[in-house]
């Protein structure tokens, strides 16, 4: 080995591993969140989405960032994941 | 036992040292009356001085490091193992009453004074606490292989930007570290995109792979905090598809200080503290962060400033506002403003002698921002050039006339700028069809000054689209 010893400029992080949430089983009477990031389109976009998933028996709630450019408010992603089974978000571009 | 024997005594003295020869009899005499309880410590040859027995080699300066020696000689009286006294150099009267030996090299001059220790020689101190002060950094320690090369290891740990880095040695570290009063350990803020708890350690270790010279350390912290601060949004501005990146604007003495470039070329290549201070925040974004291209960070083409983009405002005309002072700090104030940014847009005028020409030649190459047709959107910065400066100057005009002047001649007929409208499917919602509309929000347009004396060449840095209390805002922070 050389006498030359770096410092680590990284966070040192391990990578999280991340549980995955149980999948639902069916859509039938679940509630689905769409979440809709405030880009231009998103809501025709969501809109399509919801109706397929009232035709597969699923209760939609549907939400909205205040804006795209800022991470989604805490209360927000609170409420989401109290009052919903799943959530979809609508990300433009 | 009288108390005095229980004095235990330490003498560091180097053979490069007229007093420390000279005093040779001083330490036999020293030895002879507390046997046992006097160590000599030398730095450079440890054969000498001949005359005394048991000398301690302390050619790793380990013993002088962790004692503080900064002459030699230097006498040290403890009392269990707890320092009581000391002194340095030759003192006849002081080194007699240090050892009670009244009568301690009576044949020598009364005083002489002493030679700076192997400790304090340039560059040392940082190689002696990277060796001996283990407790003092607490990143990862990574040793290179003997025929590793220490900068394309670098890169392929995936440190670069693209450009070679200096590696982070612990000394290069802790030399950068000595440009901050503030603890290595300190925890300056949470790091996006990661979120990462970032200590002041970390922003040295890159701002060292940066290139940055321990003065500009301060300008560098300066940048991180206003970095993480709510209004500039870092999270999103990493994230977007846009362009932008953090451009840097420095005011105040500390211009001077460093010798960051606010003249020829200031925007530009060739000034180290312009270019490796805006690289550092970047570097820490993506390496404490986690915020890289392709990853976190989704940019369409990104800038060419997203390597780098710092420079300091021309404040030799007393009379106009600096960007600091617009944002409410003192002309004495060193600060550093953020604002999200990208490219460069020339505005060459070099026909206009009054004012108001050259606003409105200002104000219409303003319009162009992000799209001609596009307004409210993104803020800028107009950057002025001293000539430029100087016709509004000689009219009397300051900043605020300057500003008021471009408010007027920066609005645009709602039919004019609505989708479709001269051919262009691009454009404001119709809504604004019969609004006459500004093409900035209210603080959206900054004014700085930078460059050299020559050049009717003004400039305009560009904005995120996302500008303002939805993205990001122009942020300031005292360094």
């Amino acid at each position: 080995m050389s006498n030359t010893i770096m410092l680590d400029p990284t966070a040192e992080l391990a990578p999280a591993e991340r549980q995955t949430l149980p999948r639902l089983d069916t859509l039938k009477d679940a509630t689905i969140g769409l979440l809709d990031i405030s880009k231009p389109r998103g809501k025709e976009f969501l809109d399509e989405i919801e109706k397929h998933l009232l035709t597969l028996g699923a209760k939609v709630k549907r939400y909205r960032k205040p804006t795209f450019a800022r991470v989604a408010p805490k209360e927000l992603n609170q409420q989401i994941s109290v009052e919903c089974d799943a959530v979809i978000e609508g990300l433009a571009d | 036992m009288s108390q005095s024997s229980e004095q235990k005594f330490s003498v560091v003295i180097k053979k490069d040292c007229p007093t420390c020869e000279m005093i040779e009899p001083v330490l036999t005499e020293l030895l002879a009356h507390y046997p046992g309880n006097v160590s000599v410590y030398v730095q450079d040859d440890p054969s000498f001085p001949k005359s005394v027995e048991n000398k301690i080699d302390d050619t790793s300066l380990e013993f002088s490091y962790k004692n503080n020696i900064e002459i030699v000689p230097t006498l040290i009286c403890s009392t269990q193992s707890k320092e009581t006294n000391r002194t340095f150099g030759w003192d006849k009267a002081e080194w007699q009453k240090l050892t009670k030996l009244s009568s301690l090299g009576k044949d020598l001059d009364d005083f002489k004074p002493g030679c700076g220790s192997k400790t304090q020689e340039p560059g040392m101190e940082e190689q002696l606490a990277a060796r001996f002060d283990k407790e003092l950094l607490l990143s990862r320690n990574i040793q290179l292989a003997d025929l590793e090369d220490e900068i394309e290891s670098c890169y392929e740990r995936g440190w670069s930007d693209g450009l070679p880095v200096v590696p982070p040695t612990t000394v290069r570290v802790i030399r950068m570290l000595k440009g901050t009063n503030r603890s290595p350990s300190e925890i300056i803020g949470n790091i996006p995109p990661d979120n990462v708890p970032c200590s002041i350690e970390k922003v040295a270790i890159n701002a060292v792979l940066a290139g940055c010279k321990p003065d500009y350390f301060p300008v560098v912290l300066a940048s991180v905090e206003a970095a993480l601060k709510d209004r500039f949004c870092m999270h999103g501005l990493l994230c977007t598809t846009y362009f932008s990146g953090p451009v840097m604007i420095v005011n105040g003495p500390v211009i001077q200080q460093i010798g960051l470039n606010n003249g020829i070329n200031a925007l530009g290549q060739g000034t180290r503290a312009n270019a490796t201070i805006g690289r550092a925040l970047q570097l820490l974004i993506r390496n404490v962060g986690g915020g890289k291209p392709g990853g976190i960070d989704r940019a369409v083409m990104g800038n060419p400033g997203k390597y780098t983009f710092c420079f300091a405002e021309d404040e030799s005309d007393e009379d106009w506002s600096t960007l600091a002072q617009d944002q409410g700090f003192d002309r004495k104030d060193s600060v550093i403003s953020l604002f999200a940014g990208e490219g460069l847009q020339p505005i060459v005028d070099q026909k206009s002698r009054e004012p108001d020409s050259l606003v409105r030649s200002m104000a219409a190459s303003l319009k162009s921002v992000v799209n001609t047709k596009l307004y409210g959107g993104a803020d800028a910065i107009l950057v002025v050039c001293p000539e430029h400066r100087r016709v509004f100057r000689n009219a009397g005009w300051k900043k605020e006339d300057l500003r008021i002047a471009l408010y007027d001649n920066l609005m645009a007929s709602g039919s004019d700028i609505i989708v479709g409208a001269k051919g262009i499917a691009e454009g404001m919602p119709k809504k604004f069809e019969n609004k006459i509309i500004s093409k900035f929000r209210d603080d959206g347009l900054h004014i700085t000054s930078t460059g050299s004396k020559a050049g009717m060449f003004s400039a305009i840095i560009s904005g995120w689209v996302a500008s303002g209390e939805k993205g990001s805002q122009l942020v300031s922070q005292r360094i």
